[in-house]
């Protein structure tokens, strides 16, 4: 197992699996994508309460699932990297962080756009945009952090203990906003009541989920790949690749 | 151990003492930010008293993050961090000693001071004991969670920014509840909650912190 495991992980072994890899997440995220797309903006019934804007739905909820999914994926294998002492953790870590990142952002962005049409503002002070924009702020802390200290290994073991400090505290930020919320506007935020979803919306939400998903694999695969040529740059394995080419 | 962790306190005491001008600016900073509002908005009485809890632990947060850097970079730069690393005591209590040497020269000021800076902000006297609760359960945790973020960045040249982005995020939790508890005090209702949160806060803070201070000591300080 362990042995396996040694051998999985070294950077040259990525780098020709990922490659073998990245095609089996990449085809299957941009068909189901579609797919789900399509179910989502023509096939989905109208919401009777917001209209066509809520069709947005299908884009912000995966992506902010994918947010916290992403920040924990981060987190764990900076735990494995700080740990074991495995390198690839470490990679999958650092490259995970921009694309966290970027959903966090997404998310911000079609709910502010979401709350035009719905609160008549791009912006409310609602517990989850709010923490939602503080995970942000984890995000950029982490990257800031990662970029700024030269010696890689110091690096990556600084921001995998500071990605761990930031998972103690998501839910004690998480829980204190909704609690500040209740308290402050609870009575001005229109909480539309949400009955259960109708199965027509549901199939092209959780295509949507796993159509993130799977992009997400795609692209720490692509990233990490990257980064492994890119720390390895002095080793011999990376030489030879380039001399082939 | 407790010798140890005694002697460090005192240590870090005595030299901080000997420097009065670095203990007296970051409290000069939060009392002149404060000042800052009623300058820049019309001070009538009901306005300042609205804005004083945010106002007030605003600054508290931005003058302790002030003077995080004294936690460790001195002892860094000069190598005495080394020396502590690599004493027979565990870390965890050296950690704990200098941040409570830290909250003791920073955090404690500024208790003592918040009742002046209530009374520009026409807080009642109420809410006046209040702050002072609320300043000392969670300037603490101020303190802890800081040490953190500065183990974390003791090696980087001209972290200051880089300080403020991971550890303010981190204070959120403590800043809603330390403000809410004089806003609602202001309200005359019962603060019980928010104080019992403080406290909790700073149980948790003061349980797990120094672990993770001293983990990212052993990873950041380590030549």
């Amino acid at each position: 197992m362990w042995a396996w495991i040694q051998k999985f992980s070294s950077p040259k072994y990525f780098y020709d699996m990922s490659a073998k890899l990245i095609p089996w997440f990449a085809i299957p995220a941009l068909v189901i994508g579609v797919y789900g797309l399509y179910l989502g903006f023509f096939v989905a019934p109208t919401d009777y309460q917001q209209g066509e804007s809520y069709r947005i739905i299908f884009i912000h909820v995966p992506a902010a699932w994918m947010s916290l999914f992403i920040y924990m994926v981060m987190a764990i294998s900076a735990g494995i990297g700080l740990i074991w002492q495995i390198r690839l953790a470490d990679v999958i870590a650092a490259s995970s962080a921009p694309i966290g990142a970027s959903f966090t952002f997404v998310a911000l962005v079609t709910g502010s756009l979401w709350g035009k049409p719905m609160w008549g503002t791009y912006w409310v002070w609602d517990a989850r945009l709010t923490s939602e924009l503080i995970l942000l702020f984890l995000y950029f802390g982490y990257m800031a952090l990662q970029a700024s200290i030269e010696d890689q290994r110091m690096a990556d073991k600084a921001s995998g203990l500071l990605a761990i400090v930031g998972v103690v505290n998501i839910p004690i930020i998480h829980y204190s906003v909704e609690w500040w919320n209740t308290l402050h506007q609870g009575a001005t935020v229109t909480k539309l009541d949400k009955p259960s979803i109708h199965i027509d919306m549901l199939i092209p939400l959780l295509l949507m989920a796993l159509a993130f998903k799977l992009f997400y694999a795609t692209m720490v695969l692509v990233r990490a790949r990257n980064e492994a040529l890119y720390r390895d740059r002095n080793r011999r394995w990376v030489r030879e690749l380039v001399e082939k080419l | 151990m407790l010798k140890a962790f005694y002697y460090l306190l005192l240590r870090d005491m005595r030299l901080a003492l000997r420097s009065r001008h670095e203990l007296a600016n970051p409290l000069i900073f939060f009392v002149l930010v404060v000042t800052l509002f009623p300058l820049a908005v019309m001070p009538t009485p009901e306005r300042l008293q609205e804005m004083a809890p945010g106002v007030i632990w605003v600054a508290a947060l931005l003058s302790v993050l002030l003077s995080l850097d004294r936690l460790f970079k001195q002892d860094y730069e000069d190598g005495s961090l080394d020396q502590l690393m690599l004493s027979p005591n565990p870390l965890v209590v050296l950690v704990l000693a200098k941040v409570g040497a830290h909250w003791l020269l920073t955090g404690l000021p500024l208790v003592i001071i918040a009742p002046l800076l209530g009374v520009f902000m026409q807080l009642s006297s109420e809410s006046l004991s209040v702050l002072i609760w609320s300043l000392l359960l969670g300037t603490p945790v101020l303190s802890l969670i800081g040490a953190i973020g500065v183990s974390l960045t003791v090696a980087v040249n001209r972290g200051g920014v880089l300080l403020s982005l991971i550890v303010l995020p981190l204070y959120i939790p403590v800043l809603i509840f330390g403000a809410n508890a004089i806003d609602v005090a202001n309200d005359g209702m019962s603060v019980r909650g928010q104080l019992y949160f403080l406290g909790a806060v700073l149980a948790l803070a003061l349980s797990l912190a120094p672990l993770a201070t001293a983990v990212a000591l052993r990873i950041t300080a380590s030549r």
